[in-house]
């Protein structure tokens, strides 16, 4: 049986008291002292543990981290000290996208490489904007795959980043008559590239690029950035050239396996020249995502191109346009663009900027994406809080700059393990078992409007509130 | 209306104080030491808040759940203005923002506090009836009643029952007298306490409830008429017997909370009683394949239910799914295939611990399928035929309604049970070992801090108040019986889909931004 593919995972605590939602406050004047009933000593989950001497060694409160909120110490004090609000500083956390719930799963699963696992019921909103606003199927039920739970292990998340002949043709003797181009097989539908902020110095990108050499995926960097220590990656490394300076980088090309050519009117006509380099070079072209972004897929698909790479703003939103979409509707007009005119399958789309939690992995391919290229979520494996002070040239709060690279890989393996986990979840409720199968299968997807309009349509009527 | 009418002797409403020393309320009362201890305000107050006991040099502290807040100031009982020494002080609590989220915020759970307290909907001016999650049932709405309709009736006299066989097969007419009955919630999953008291209030409610995947303990035996037999995909637990003696058998294909995956018991939930029970290994970590490895087709499924019959003559069989996009067609098949009662559990709901993302994700709304499969059964002429039972995100009495009127006979509550025995929805139900507040959990330590009286009684206060609040409704709409909604979708309407002045004749959905 050949061997299954697997993302090791191990604890990594965090290096720096994470920012905790809640914090227990206290009217210490209001404290009997000689009780000797403290609930402090009481916690289920042991949190006051350097914190319940006596009241006047006490410690000042402090923001828990490890805080679980079943509210215990607050109603069983006797005279009624506690009290809990959130933290002010979780209230500055992230922005209104990358908001502080995603900061804390993804502290989480860097930490423990665990899926994040919770009881009573979802708490959600019912509905939200972007990703939020669809479903995916449990059509196991109806359509079951037979390998149920036991089988995860067998579902299959690999992709190609490479081009596909359309058609294969034969010689009389029904040997191949083309030669079919070569094949870049990731093990998983999720790529790495920088994010446009944080403290990238030496150790920081040898993590990334250790963990994808590990998880046996790509990094899309600067080739600028490309020193001496990360060489023996190379081929794990994307450089991310433009027609103007790739003659240059030509020695790190000739031991990649792909690069990424910035878009350009004409760029094609590149691609001959970068594979005179490395024969069976793999390109891909990098688009910033806008409302033309269609009509570019549809002309570069014709060429030698392998893959087409979108770049969304850091929310997932298009780029250079009054009224941007949100990455959903556009992979889906892109996906469908390219299926009507009988190409799609020639070439491969991956997309990134927005993508912040496993799900929307998953939902990205389910409109059209083959795979999805991640980026702040790699610097908050590793602790950061995006506070940007880096971007003003400040200290870094979680030293970013000196983590060693085997502990920040080791952070990004836990959150890359328990991602595709929860792929795998999502793959299994749906009877999917390669990620291959999901690429701009809506079927397995339902989405806000259309369960509205087919449900509450004959109920209701018309909506007169626009969706989103 | 004649006098005909039959009445219903309901259960009594008993007292049932928190379990813990400090409640929380929705406004704080501080009282500082000004006081001088002349207890005019434990005189005053007739919501109980202030209390000085004889020989008591001061007052108690004040308890805050009961206090009714600034609205008390045009009442000339305000302690805050009539106390001489000024020595109180009365605030929202600012706890409020720490609990609750957009399906269950705060008000809704501290309202469900009081009602499993006393039985009656609460004094304090909290919202119950909606949540924050600004879509579903959070922004559909009852019509007005036209005055005309209204029917002078006692809640005595309105019939709040749901037949739950309809298929005229000959077994048992099961009728239970709340159209509500609890969810599975397995041995091992919660204490055992909280399991027996569920059952004593499924007696003393005539109503049921269901074992979960994890057997069925003897303790059970004497509530056995109102125990329904889960048959999930682990078979943990299900023997013979079980099956002989319950009313209802319920087969499980998916639960809401976690669509699509099997159950997962953590190691540290599997104690001696539990593994006895379970038939396994101590400290193992128990997963439920999913789905039914023994169905694989509609035939397959009809096998099931045929041994289930066969096994016990008596038996009626649920068919609980949660909710894909072809639910509607997964229901004609549990008809064909023999079920009497078709339950869907949509993806919102759901006690037990599962993984967010299927929480968040996986299946739909349960506010779709209710109509989606109410529909489909009622165009294949096959409605009358079986009992639709709705769950998963239903949460208090209106969603009930709404629920009934969207086209379900009845619905199974899981959470809300817990509120009632003061579950805060912290949601580490899961972790270590497991509910800190004793609910769901089997550590030895944890789980007496629940006695079987206490879930029994304010699980019954609590349906008791949300029986108060559907006879109230269907008095307006000149209802004698529950089951005249069902399917009266026509009776709703949604805020999204009003012109903004018709809109604005209805409460406005909630929207609130909320740290959750």
């Amino acid at each position: 049986m050949p061997k299954k593919y697997h993302i090791e995972t191990s604890l990594a605590p965090p290096r720096f008291q994470p920012i905790g939602k809640y914090t227990t406050i206290e009217f210490r004047e209001d404290c009997a002292g000689s009780c000797r009933e403290c609930v402090k000593k009481k916690c289920v989950y042991n949190i006051f543990k350097d914190n319940y001497q006596h009241m006047s060694s006490m410690a000042e409160p402090e923001y828990v981290y490890a805080c679980m909120s079943c509210l215990r110490c607050i109603q069983e004090c006797t005279k009624g000290i506690f009290s809990r609000v959130i933290n002010p500083e979780y209230r500055t956390l992230g922005d209104q996208y990358w908001n502080a719930d995603i900061f804390h799963r993804t502290w989480y699963q860097a930490h423990t490489g665990s899926i994040p696992v919770s009881g009573a019921g979802y708490r959600g909103p019912f509905v939200g904007q972007g990703f939020d606003s669809m479903w995916t199927d449990m059509s196991e039920i109806v359509r079951p795959t037979r390998d149920g739970i036991h089988g995860r292990e067998y579902i299959n998340t690999s992709i190609e980043l490479s081009r596909r002949p359309e058609r294969l043709s034969f010689n009389e003797d029904m040997s191949l008559a083309i030669e079919p181009p070569p094949i870049l097989e990731l093990p998983l539908p999720i790529l790495f590239q920088l994010p446009s902020f944080g403290l990238l110095s030496t150790n920081t990108l040898l993590s990334i690029i250790k963990a994808a050499a590990k998880i046996g995926t790509l990094v899309l960097i600067d080739p600028a950035n490309i020193n001496d220590t990360f060489k023996p990656y190379l081929n794990n490394l994307v450089p991310m050239l433009t027609s103007d300076n790739y003659a240059s980088y030509s020695d790190i090309i000739a031991n990649c396996q792909m690069v990424e050519l910035a878009y350009k009117k004409g760029i094609e006509k590149e691609f001959e020249k970068l594979r005179n380099i490395k024969k069976d070079l793999f390109i891909s072209v990098g688009i910033p995502l806008t409302p033309q972004g269609s009509d570019i897929a549809l002309e570069l698909a014709q060429t030698e191109v392998d893959t087409l790479h979108y770049y969304a703003d850091k929310d997932g939103r298009e780029l250079n346009t009054e009224d941007p979409r949100f990455l959903k509707d556009v992979i889906r007009e892109i996906h469908l663009k390219l299926v009507d005119n009988a190409i799609r399958q020639k070439i491969n789309l991956l997309f990134s900027g927005g993508i912040a939690m496993a799900e929307h992995v998953n939902k990205a391919i389910i409109c059209g994406a083959d795979a999805v290229a991640i980026d702040n979520s790699l610097l908050i494996a590793m602790e950061c809080r995006m506070c940007l002070r880096c971007k003003d040239g400040l200290s870094c709060p979680v030293k970013l700059e000196d983590i060693d690279s085997e502990y920040g890989c080791a952070r990004i393996m836990n959150l890359m393990g328990a991602w595709r986990n929860q792929i795998l979840e999502l793959l299994g409720a749906m009877g999917l078992r390669e990620v291959r199968r999901l690429k701009g299968e809506v079927g397995r997807s339902m989405w806000f409007e259309d369960l509205e309009e087919e449900n509450f349509g004959p109920i209701f009527g018309k909506r007169k509130v626009p969706s989103f | 209306m004649g006098n005909d009418i039959k009445k219903v002797k309901l259960p009594e409403a008993v007292e049932t104080p928190s379990r813990f020393r400090n409640t929380i309320g929705k406004y704080t009362i501080k009282r500082n030491s000004n006081c001088i201890g002349c207890g005019l305000c434990a005189e005053l107050c007739p919501y109980g808040v202030h209390k000085k006991p004889i020989n008591y040099s001061r007052p108690f502290r004040p308890v805050e759940h009961k206090c009714i807040g600034f609205k008390c100031k045009e009442n000339d009982f305000y302690c805050i203005d009539r106390c001489p020494a000024k020595a109180l002080t009365l605030r929202l609590n600012p706890i409020m923002e720490t609990i609750g989220d957009y399906r269950w915020p705060a008000e809704m759970m501290l309202a469900h506090f009081a009602m499993a307290e006393t039985g009656d909907l609460p004094k304090v001016d909290l919202e119950y009836n909606l949540g924050n999650s600004g879509g579903g049932f959070d922004k559909i709405r009852f019509i007005k009643a036209d005055p005309d309709q209204y029917i002078e009736l006692d809640d005595e006299e309105i019939d709040t029952s749901v037949k739950l066989n309809k298929t005229g097969d000959n077994r048992p007419d099961i009728t239970i007298s709340i159209p509500c009955y609890g969810g599975g919630m397995s041995y091992g999953s919660t204490a055992l306490s909280v399991m027996i008291g569920r059952a004593r209030m499924a007696k003393r409610l005539n109503t049921l409830t269901c074992t979960g995947e994890g057997g069925y303990p003897p303790e059970l035996l004497p509530y056995k008429e109102h125990v329904i037999t889960q048959v999930a995909t682990g078979l943990f637990g299900v023997q013979e017997e079980t099956i002989q003696r319950c009313p209802i058998m319920e087969f499980k294909y998916a639960q809401g909370a976690k669509p699509g995956l099997g159950g997962h018991l953590l190691g540290e939930k599997v104690t001696k009683e539990v593994a006895a029970m379970r038939e396994t290994v101590i400290g193992s970590s128990l997963f439920s394949p999913f789905p039914f490895h023994s169905v694989y087709s509609v035939e397959d499924h009809k096998k099931h239910l045929d041994w289930m019959k066969e096994i016990n003559n008596r038996v009626l069989c649920s068919v609980k799914v949660s909710t894909p996009t072809d639910v509607d067609m997964v229901a004609i098949g549990a008809y064909y295939a023999g079920a009497h009662i078709f339950h869907i559990d949509g993806s919102y709901g759901g006690t037990g611990a599962a993984p967010d993302i299927a929480k968040k994700n996986i299946a739909m709304p349960i506010e779709y399928a209710i109509p989606k499969v109410h529909n489909f059964l009622v165009a294949e002429g096959v409605r009358d035929k079986i009992c639709l039972i709705a769950s998963g995100g239903i949460r208090n009495a209106m969603d009930v309604l709404k629920a009934i009127a969207l086209g379900a006979d009845g619905v199974v509550i899981g959470t809300a049970e817990l509120i009632a025995l003061e579950c805060i929805r912290c949601t580490n139900c899961e972790s270590g070992r497991g509910c800190a507040r004793g609910i769901a959990t089997t550590d030895p330590e944890l789980s007496i801090m629940t006695t079987e009286e206490y879930t029994e009684q304010r699980i019954v206060n609590m349906y008791l108040a949300w029986r108060k609040q559907w006879c109230s409704l269907l008095r307006e709409f000149g209802m004698q019986s529950i089951k005249e909604l069902v399917g009266r979708s026509d009776l709703l309407v949604h805020l999204d889909y009003l012109d903004e002045d018709e809109r604005a004749k209805y409460q406005p959905a909630p929207q609130q931004h909320m740290i959750i």
